[in-house]
């Protein structure tokens, strides 16, 4: 196998607040593949956004540091570059989408400006070179009258068309990852699905770049990434390809996910749950994150945390009770 | 609508409801405009049954909900509301639009809401048990000492423990105070239940909980829901008939199984379609894309809502906004090209 594009290896990001220390992130370690759709799974307070704010240093500190780890990438390891270096790969080899379209873009300045930014910042280019190249990104993820609309400003686009900009900002420098965090949760459903699509269809058209989809919905993951994983407790708990992940979860945590989606076929019948609550960060328990809600836990699983081990080839399962060898 | 399996009537009636809130303007705050947020909306809630509302943002349905618990009006000022909702009380049949405060008191004890946010939706300042025993305390004759004994048993029937009582919301994570909003809207033991998106601030593994809840509850005490929310799968597993909102006016109404497994309404086929699955086997290929985005309810179109972004459309689709009609099996569509 080709060497990935990124590479994190056991990161740890923590929060203080009030005296209190959240392990958000409790090492985590993963690649990022090119070509690939990397789905990042979990539930609120799982790690997943900060892990991937992790990789380019998006953790505002204070309350968050990211006291340990490394995130390799071009032969680089972004967590020791110093912060203009950092500066230049972040939006130009780096792009990011966020899940709020109003609040990531800045309200004073016009769109143009905006998408023009990245590109005046990273590249060498004219304002009317950089303004050309705009209009063009702007009309590939599909905003009517792109040329007029450069000088609109956000609040007059809808949330759907805010969340085009983004995309074309993100990807105005031809990054080789981007990162999507929870990208349509906040639009309505036919809206998403266009977003989505678009935002696959950029992917496709580029060579070997990557996309890593943050989301909690695992119906958005099963229809867009290639492989998965699954967060809970600021660890990875589970990971695969996309199809054996829900043909063959594994982690009492993935099972419990998929049991309590409803099925058409199940309608009248009661869900499957996951009892109790998703714990706060500031209080997990010491051995396996899942452990104060899982169905089959045992004495051990509540001093001791099990490692994450490869079952079957790509297959990988924090749990004492799955047996280490495929049957 | 008049009649059903059972041979009495509809416990709701919604007939030809039209909501209209001002839109202010200028330095005077003059009112320049309206904006149709329902117009002209009717259906019928039997007794004992779910009825789904689903839409996307500015369909409506939250102002559907809201005006059933007449809880527009002290709410909105200026707000325009016509056509009627007719209630199937213990006093009688009463028309909620056309009730004061006075007339709606007896009335609020056997509607009640659940709402989504809950974060937002109970009182920090307010004890569990103040908060769940305050309908109690302002319908109920009932002593302190009662209200308490009623309180500790709806919490422990939506599942919370006892000590909890004395806790306020902020100790709670969200499921559980969704579990205390819905012990507060059972309190008066309530006829029918208005439930505005109550799962979609939750987590997957907790949402799941608060669905087999809702259901076990209306099994036990015989509840009537109205249960607006967007996540259609969710609408689809607790609902036994589905209405599609568009733009403050219904597209299509029908059994779950004929709404979500066979939609007609080209608006309805649309939503369905582009509903993701939870199967990577079954990625869609077949999705139905709708051009553009959802127009502001402050400038509807004239005609069908639907009809800018609609595949089918035709120039008469401008001309007459389409009634709700039998197409068989009990299902209405508004659509006169299906």
């Amino acid at each position: 196998m080709s060497e990935p594009l990124l590479r994190v290896v056991d990161l740890q990001t923590w929060f203080q607040v009030s005296g209190m220390t959240a392990k958000a992130v409790s090492g985590v370690s993963l690649e990022v593949r090119a070509g690939e759709v990397l789905g990042i799974v979990g539930e609120s307070g799982s790690g997943k956004s900060v892990t991937a704010l992790s990789f380019i240093r998006l953790i505002p500190d204070p309350p968050g540091r990211i006291v340990a780890g490394e995130v390799w990438f071009k032969g680089r390891d972004l967590l020791k570059l110093p912060w203009d270096e950092v500066r230049k790969v972040r939006g130009r080899e780096i792009g990011m989408i966020f899940q709020e379209p109003m609040t990531s873009l800045n309200p004073v300045f016009t769109i143009g400006m905006q998408v023009m930014e990245p590109l005046l910042f990273h590249y060498d280019l004219s304002r009317d070179e950089a303004w050309e190249r705009a209009v063009q990104a702007l009309d590939g993820v599909g905003i009517p009258d792109a040329r007029a609309r450069m000088g609109d400003y956000p609040h007059q686009f809808s949330g759907g068309m805010r969340q085009r900009v983004m995309i074309a900002m993100a990807m105005i420098c031809d990054p080789a990852i981007l990162i999507a965090d929870e990208p349509t949760t906040a639009l309505d459903v036919t809206i998403q699905a266009q977003v989505m699509e678009l935002m696959l269809d950029l992917h496709r058209r580029r060579d070997g770049a990557a996309v890593v989809l943050i989301t909690h919905d695992l119906a958005v993951i099963a229809e867009t990434c290639s492989r998965v994983l699954v967060m809970y407790g600021g660890k990875v708990q589970e990971e695969a390809e996309v199809v054996e992940l829900f043909e063959r979860p594994l982690h009492p945590y993935t099972k419990g996910l998929m049991d309590s989606i409803p099925h058409v076929q199940d309608k009248g019948k009661r869900l499957a749950t996951i009892r109790g609550n998703v714990p706060s960060i500031f209080d997990l328990p010491e051995g396996c994150k899942f452990c104060t809600r899982c169905p089959v836990v045992e004495p051990r699983c509540w001093t001791e945390e099990p490692p994450l081990r490869e079952v079957a080839p790509g297959h990988r399962v924090r749990c004492h009770l799955v047996p280490g060898t495929p049957a | 609508m008049s009649g059903n399996a059972t041979g009495t009537g509809p416990l709701l009636e919604v007939e030809g409801l039209h909501v209209h809130f001002p839109v202010h303007g200028g330095i005077l705050r003059h009112v320049v405009g309206w904006v149709k947020a329902v117009d002209g909306v009717s259906f019928a809630v039997r007794p004992g049954e779910t009825l789904g509302l689903v839409g996307e943002s500015g369909s409506g349905k939250t102002t559907v909900g809201r005006a059933i618990i007449n809880l527009l009006r002290p709410t909105v000022p200026g707000v325009r509301l016509s056509g009627a909702i007719r209630f199937a009380s213990e006093g009688g049949v009463v028309d909620v639009n056309g009730l004061d405060r006075a007339a709606m008191h007896p009335v609020r004890a056997e509607i009640s809401m659940v709402f989504q946010d809950p974060y937002s939706s109970l009182n920090p300042r307010m004890t569990v048990e103040q908060i769940v025993g305050g309908p109690l305390r302002i319908h109920a004759r009932l002593t302190k000492a009662e209200i308490r004994e009623r309180v500790l048993a709806l919490l422990d029937r939506v599942g919370l423990q006892p000590q909890y009582a004395s806790r306020y919301p902020h100790e709670f994570s969200g499921g559980q105070r969704q579990r205390i909003g819905i012990a507060r809207a059972l309190a008066t033991r309530p006829k029918l239940v208005v439930a505005d998106e109550p799962v979609s601030a939750l987590d997957v593994s907790v949402r799941s909980q608060v669905i087999n809840l809702m259901q076990e509850l209306q099994e036990e005490f015989g509840l009537t829901y109205l249960f607006v929310a967007h996540d259609l799968s969710v609408v689809h597993h607790i609902s036994d008939r589905i209405a599609v909102m568009y733009l403050g006016s219904l597209c299509e109404i029908g059994t779950a199984a004929q709404v979500y497994g066979d939609p007609v309404h080209p608006y309805a086929k649309a939503l369905l379609s582009a509903v993701p699955q939870p199967d990577p086997h079954r990625r869609r290929s077949d999705r139905i894309r709708l051009q553009g985005d959802i127009p502001t309810p402050l400038r509807k179109p004239s005609g069908c809502g639907f009809r800018t972004r609609c595949p089918l459309a035709k120039p008469s689709c401008a001309e007459k906004v389409p009634e709700l009609r039998d197409v068989g099996g009990g299902r209405l569509v508004a659509c006169p090209e299906v």
